[in-house]
């Protein structure tokens, strides 16, 4: 089963309207098109403008400021490995260049059958059990290679 | 009175495994036909006992940990739920020495509470502070956080009550109170501890916030990675709107405050308030110039009040015991105490609230037990990504603003991350020129163009290219992000690498230089 709907704009306009009368109203309904879409659209942008009485280009430069927001839907499972300095100390670029291995993308790549996107996060707030990961919305903390192993075969599945 | 035993719901005992003992910790009642009570609480913050279980004992609550779900039967059969010992058995928690040795004011509650039940907030006092601040009225509220001496908590360290008296003194019709819930600094988690773990307390010092001067609306802005922290504050919002305690007419009073939560989308700035700012009216997380100051044009061009999590879960504790009470902890002009984050490469990685004026050594030797890996403590980070590296040389440094600044680093947030002696110090001099690349903002010059060429300065030294020249001109570039940036992203990305250079040259091809030279 698919976990994202395909771009419907219909639908898209329903989802603004949901939250087009908040005070700043931009991240919330970028979100929310997310959430459902998987990412925000290109044709999304001038729905949004619209809503927003803004122009495409400032609802375009949110959009792509915010690492969170992607241009394309991410594979089935998402796998963030944080890169930052705890995460360091305790052996995670090891652990990092060894998923990159095992699943055969670089950071930042979804893989070819499209199951797992693998990608750095800046701190989980996991730093007392570092090194710490996240798949989709699970935390995972105090990482090895058995761990680690174990979290990308769960990805895989 | 059935038996009750408390397991930590917090991110940081779930991604150990908490969930999993929770649900072995039912199955085994129903099996044996228990009549027990599991009350989810958030962490105690001794994360290296996680998941940590808690037993309701005649001595108090008897604890055991880290706790494996294969674990519970020989739990069980050892009289756990007596609090009789164990091997996985630490005593009665609260003496348990690592948690005596603390001063909790800002974490009085948090691994005790259940984090969704207003009720059981109340029932550990509070509100105590809300009632407190309605029954003195606003100057004197604001005249009790001044008294305190509490200093922001994000890493700026401005008097939160000089900040509120700036707000009040504004003659708007709207005013906003936004807590900077953007806690992205390696090595801290404080802030997401007490959102999962004593959610209430920060919903309390919001409202005494907004009643100190006179706003009656308020965001929390909660970042992306911490959907755990979205989930329980976003419930005990619902939970202080059901109970009266936020919306119109708060606790009765004649003052209406409501909060709503909003997430952040993944920008290590928009930890910065007036990116934050920027980011909560729906645009590019870009960073505003100062002035004007966001307690006079803040939030949608209102006069706000921007303070950190931390700072405001403070406040009730503040109002309910008396700014003298908190002022007297601390040293020279740090007053209180700091919730202190050792993380990174160390054995008991975890929260340590004390006074200021501890100092590095024993927190990192002593209280962390130091390094996991057993090998010896090299290198700290202290104050996330923007702080200075320390070698144990400095490690008599009291934990103090002032006392670190002239040591020429910062205690920003209080995370301490711990490198043993395999740390490579020019790689972690890299990767801050790095980091601020990758999350510049890019509206000014320094931090834009500046850490990029950063990056390849370290380079170029490492490999040996003109590396005396290059030194120079990194330093320079240092001195241009440091006076140049508009923000903290860019002005104080050159301590980490400015202290990995002054502290550890030998990492940077020292050496081979001298060695080349001679």
């Amino acid at each position: 089963m698919p976990r994202h709907e395909p771009w419907d704009a219909e639908r898209a306009g329903e989802i603004i309207a949901r939250y087009r009368h908040l005070e700043g109203a931009g991240l919330p309904i970028l979100h929310a098109l997310q959430e459902t879409f998987g990412c925000v659209p290109d044709e999304a942008v001038p729905l949004v403008a619209e809503a927003l009485n803004l122009s495409r280009a400032e609802i375009h430069g949110t959009a792509t400021f915010y690492h969170d927001f992607r241009k394309q839907p991410a594979g089935r499972r998402v796998l963030k490995l944080c890169r930052a300095e705890s995460c360091q100390a305790a052996g995670g670029d090891a652990l990092a260049a060894r998923a990159e291995a095992k699943l055969g993308v670089a950071m930042g790549e979804t893989t070819l059958d499209n199951r797992v996107t693998l990608e750095p996060v800046y701190c989980l707030g996991l730093c007392h059990s570092s090194p710490a990961a996240m798949l989709d919305k699970h935390v995972f903390g105090m990482l090895d290679e058995a761990k680690l192993d174990q979290l990308v075969k769960e990805a895989q599945a | 009175m059935s038996a009750r035993i408390f397991i930590s719901r917090d991110s940081g005992a779930l991604c150990v495994g908490a969930e999993e003992v929770a649900r072995a910790f039912y199955k085994a009642f129903e099996t044996r036909g228990l009549d027990v009570e599991i009350v989810r609480t958030g962490s105690r913050g001794m994360y290296w006992l996680e998941p940590l279980v808690e037993v309701a004992a005649d001595k108090g609550r008897v604890g055991y940990g880290p706790v494996k779900a294969g674990d519970i039967d020989a739990l069980l059969d050892a009289g756990m739920l007596e609090g009789k010992p164990h091997s996985l058995g630490i005593g009665v928690v609260d003496d348990y020495p690592w948690l005596e040795s603390q001063t909790r004011l800002t974490f009085k509650n948090c691994g005790i509470i259940d984090p969704r039940s207003l009720e059981d907030y109340k029932a550990h006092g509070g509100y105590r502070g809300l009632a407190k601040a309605l029954a003195v009225g606003p100057k004197a509220t604001i005249e009790e956080v001044i008294t305190s001496g509490l200093r922001g908590r994000g890493g700026a360290g401005f008097p939160t009550g000089i900040k509120w008296r700036t707000v009040a003194d504004t003659q708007t019709q709207q005013k906003y109170i936004v807590c900077n819930a953007d806690e992205g600094d390696s090595g801290t988690f404080a802030d997401r501890m007490i959102m999962e773990g004593d959610p209430f307390v920060l919903i309390e010092g919001m409202t005494i916030a907004g009643i100190a001067v006179g706003a009656t609306y308020g965001y929390i802005y909660i970042r992306s990675e911490y959907p755990d922290a979205i989930e329980a504050m976003e419930i005990a919002v619902r939970e202080a709107r059901k109970g009266g305690m936020l919306g119109r007419r708060i606790a009765g009073s004649e003052f209406d405050f409501d909060m709503e939560v909003r997430a952040g989308a993944g920008a290590y700035v928009c930890g910065e308030e007036t990116s934050l700012l920027e980011s909560l009216e729906g645009k590019r997380g870009e960073v505003r110039a100062k002035p004007p100051l966001p307690a006079h044009i803040g939030l949608f061009g209102k006069p706000t009040v921007i303070n950190n999590v931390l700072s405001l879960a403070t406040v009730p504790i503040i109002m309910s015991e008396g700014g003298p009470h908190y002022r007297d902890f601390g040293m020279g002009k740090s007053r209180g105490t700091m919730p202190i984050q050792l993380a990174g490469n160390i054995k008991h990685g975890g929260l340590y609230e004390t006074a200021f004026g501890i100092t590095l050594g024993a927190l990192v030797d002593d209280i962390g037990g130091g390094t996991r890996s057993d090998r010896p403590v090299r290198a700290v980070q202290v104050g996330g990504p923007l702080g200075a590296y320390f070698p144990r040389a400095l490690f008599d440094t009291p934990f103090d603003y002032e006392a670190f600044t002239a040591a020429d680093g910062l205690i920003g947030h209080g995370g301490i991350v711990v490198f043993d002696d395999t740390v490579d110090m020019a790689k972690q001099a890299r990767f801050a020129m790095e980091f601020c690349a990758i999350e510049s903002c890019g509206k000014c010059t320094p931090c834009r163009i500046g850490s990029a060429r950063g990056v390849e300065l370290v380079d170029k030294i490492v490999a040996g290219d003109d590396a005396a020249a290059n030194l120079i001109v990194l330093e320079d570039l240092c001195n241009t992000m440091k006076f140049g940036s508009l923000c903290a992203l860019g002005g104080f990305t050159p301590y980490p690498v400015m202290s990995a250079l002054t502290h550890f040259p030998e990492d940077f091809g020292a050496k081979k230089r001298l060695q080349a030279v001679e």
